[in-house]
């Protein structure tokens, strides 16, 4: 790898993939050369299960505009007494 | 050079070879037609991967003379499409060194093993793939020829147990001549780092020639991706060529 910026997370959830809804076990979080994205460097996250994955590669900018998004719903929903009540 | 007249024709399919370990893992070896002794070539494939582009390219070289082996170093976890492999071995935290070297040394024995090899064979390499051949020429007596592109963490600043020298550490071993091809816009490496690692070609006397292309970033060869350039990855496959032709006659 050129980088070996990588790291991993376990995570519960599911993914589409091929248009089918799989279940998603870990995320692949790296900084590396994108396969796909107009870009020399992007975060990808891999989001996987043993055999599967679905794929994301993003924009420095976009990434770090993704997590504060994320952030600001969950904090959104934590405000409107939705988390603690139904999330697992 | 081909001309009109010429008979052409290559041999392409994938082959299994022997790599580090003693494993069998598979490899795409394309080989020259025709009557003859031909020189040969090892490549490394890059971080995305034993993908399409090095599979064209293994075909380029055979197509220009050259018995041509890219081994699959990311054999060992799995199998699927190209870059569902890459990605899987990018969460392992790439390949280790020591596989690496041993896997592409596979390739040129086999190569050895062949009828029509006029013994002289070359080794090249495009990103994670010119360090992978950087380290390959300095650890193994063999090569008469060894082409990086690119190659990024030649000159590491931070070792780990997959990576655990900095290849340029190695130079004092290497025993054949080098062409290094460079984008002046890369960061891995940047035009600081090719300069440590002139310097320490310089230094132990190696034979090399250098060449860092200005409004050029990394990868300028690659014609699927934004960061191709067409006048620069033309003159560098003229220069691979002429290097070849001058060190594997």
């Amino acid at each position: 790898m050129c980088t070996m910026i990588t790291q991993s997370v376990k995570i519960v959830g599911s993914g589409k993939h091929n248009n089918e809804w799989i279940k998603l076990q870990q995320a692949n979080v790296s900084f590396d050369h994108p396969f796909h994205a107009p870009y020399e460097h992007t975060l990808n996250i891999d989001f996987v299960n043993e055999s599967q994955r679905v794929a994301v590669e993003l924009s420095e900018s976009a990434a770090r505009d993704l997590v504060q998004t994320i952030l600001s719903v969950l904090h959104q929903a934590e405000a409107e007494g939705h988390i603690g009540k139904q999330s697992a | 050079m081909h001309t009109t007249d010429k008979y052409t024709g290559v041999h392409a399919e994938t082959v299994m070879m022997k790599g580090a370990n003693g494993d069998e893992i598979n490899a795409y070896l394309a080989r020259p037609l025709g009557d003859g002794k031909f020189p040969a070539m090892v490549l490394a494939h890059h971080m995305p991967g034993w993908d399409e582009w090095y599979r064209e390219a293994t075909y380029k070289f055979a197509d220009h003379g050259f018995i041509t082996m890219t081994p699959n170093l990311y054999f060992r976890s799995g199998h699927g499409t190209p870059e569902d492999v890459a990605a899987k071995v990018r969460t392992e935290g790439g390949i280790s060194d020591d596989q690496a070297v041993a896997d592409l040394e596979g390739a040129m024995k086999f190569i050895r093993g062949l009828d029509n090899f006029n013994g002289k064979v070359g080794i090249f390499g495009t990103c994670s793939g010119g360090r992978h051949a950087y380290l390959t020429a300095c650890r193994v007596k063999g090569f008469d020829a060894i082409i990086d592109c690119w190659g990024g963490n030649v000159v590491m600043e931070k070792v780990n147990a997959k990576m655990p020298v900095s290849p340029h550490e190695y130079t004092k071993d290497l025993s054949c001549p080098i062409l290094g091809l460079f984008g002046e816009e890369d960061s891995s490496p940047t035009p600081e780092q090719v300069k440590i690692h002139e310097d320490e070609l310089k230094k132990h006397g190696k034979n090399y020639e250098f060449h860092m292309y200005p409004n050029a970033g990394h990868g300028f060869f690659y014609y699927h991706r934004p960061a191709y350039r067409v006048e620069q990855t033309l003159d560098g496959w003229k220069k691979i060529f002429a290097f070849l032709e001058k060190n594997l006659s």
